[in-house]
């Protein structure tokens, strides 16, 4: 078989066929792996939170709550044992971070107090910023965040006259962290802190 | 022409990374770790194979003047898929990799060996072509992600290797993935020498 030649017609049959072709294959790829993906997005996300919270049974239903004008809403996810509020779970971020969006699972317990975060995405330095993970959760001087609330302490970086010890030559990260954990303070404010509802 | 060594020159004599300087953007960007390295190298690998097959296989039949659009749908393709199948089953890799799987698409290895090597050569020849660049690509990248892993971050492949506090940062930043390279390079050179 000779080579085709360049013809106009040539052209346009051999290029709309091979795109068409390309687009089938990749509709029957998505469809085929749609649902794991679906899959593994919710079971990281859960994991996020069994991480974050107190022991508990159920999820309740998740709802959106919006903690500052002009930002995006914060997803609440209440979390249930025996029927009572023990918790709740909240996806938070900020743009402050050094490059790029932070967003934090931050876990509440009933008292109020922070229990546990969980970083689900960030792009901060490897080795400076993104030590955000084990800091605040290291207790050890004014470092850690768990069991603290920002009514009691005052969540700003030691250096900005706060309570919490920033990380090693990261200050802007350590900054943007506290930033999501109050943002996500704010939206825990707006829940109903019986029922564990939106409360509007 | 002898099938071994078509499939052997990948490695050294023709590595994409060391040798060819193909690919650069993945190469220093994404081997801040061994198995980030190891990742994007076989994802690749699959690509380059799978785009060495098809474009030899319609070879005949794409006339010269849009070859290379028909390649880039080709190779997007491909590309497009392993990105869906590592969402779906290796989400935690697919997260650490990031912007650099569809990144693949732009990769010139795989444009160049589709348009260097597969549009002239027979599927198999060109099957093996593309794994042999492919596997190239990936010990050039688990090479420089372990060495980087190591210096960087006192680990290899998550293994704890020594304490924290003896690490060089530097490593796994940007200016470490330049250091390494230019070092694994002019090693390179000095074994082909000989």
């Amino acid at each position: 078989m000779a080579k085709r030649e360049s013809t106009f017609g040539n052209m346009v049959v051999t290029l709309v066929l091979v795109t068409g072709i390309a687009a089938a294959a990749l509709g029957f790829v998505y469809d085929f792996t749609k649902a794991p993906i679906e899959a593994a997005k919710l079971k990281a996300q859960t994991e996020a939170i069994t991480q974050v919270l107190p022991e508990f049974d159920t999820l309740g239903n998740s709802f959106k709550v919006l903690a500052d004008a002009g930002g995006d809403s914060l997803e609440v996810f209440p979390a249930y044992k025996g029927g009572e509020l023990v918790g709740t779970a909240i996806k938070t971020y900020t743009k402050e971070g050094f490059s790029g969006l932070i967003s934090v699972m931050a876990g509440i317990d009933k008292d109020g107090n922070f229990s546990g975060y969980s970083i689900l995405e960030h792009a901060e330095t490897p080795g400076l910023g993104s030590k955000m993970d084990p800091w605040f959760k290291t207790d050890k001087g004014n470092q850690s965040v768990i069991g603290k609330n920002p009514e009691t302490t005052d969540f700003h970086v030691a250096k900005d006259g706060g309570q919490i010890d920033a990380i090693t030559a990261s200050t802007i990260s350590s900054r943007a962290f506290l930033d999501a954990m109050r943002r996500a303070y704010v939206a825990y404010e707006k829940e109903d802190k019986t029922t564990g509802d939106s409360g509007q | 022409m002898n099938q071994w060594k078509n499939f052997t020159k990948g490695f050294i004599k023709e590595n994409p990374v060391f040798v060819l300087l193909l690919g650069m953007c993945p190469t220093l960007g994404v081997t801040s770790s061994a198995i980030n390295g190891l990742g994007m190298g076989l994802a690749t690998t699959f690509v380059l194979v799978m785009s060495n097959i098809v474009v030899s296989l319609v070879k005949k039949g794409i006339p010269d003047k849009v070859r290379i659009p028909a390649f880039i749908v080709i190779i997007a393709a491909f590309v497009t898929v392993v990105q869906l199948l590592m969402q779906a089953y290796v989400p935690a890799l697919f997260k650490s990799l990031g912007l650099f799987i569809p990144l693949i698409v732009v990769n010139c290895i795989v444009l160049g060996r589709a348009e260097a090597f597969a549009s002239k050569n027979k599927v198999g020849s060109s099957a093996i072509d593309g794994l042999g660049i492919g596997l190239g690509f990936t010990f050039a990248l688990v090479l420089l992600g372990s060495i980087r892993e190591i210096l960087g971050s006192g680990k290899l492949f998550n293994i704890t290797l020594y304490s924290e506090n003896y690490v060089t940062l530097l490593f796994v930043l940007a200016p470490g993935a330049f250091i390494v390279l230019g070092y694994l390079i002019a090693i390179i050179n000095r074994i082909k020498k000989n």
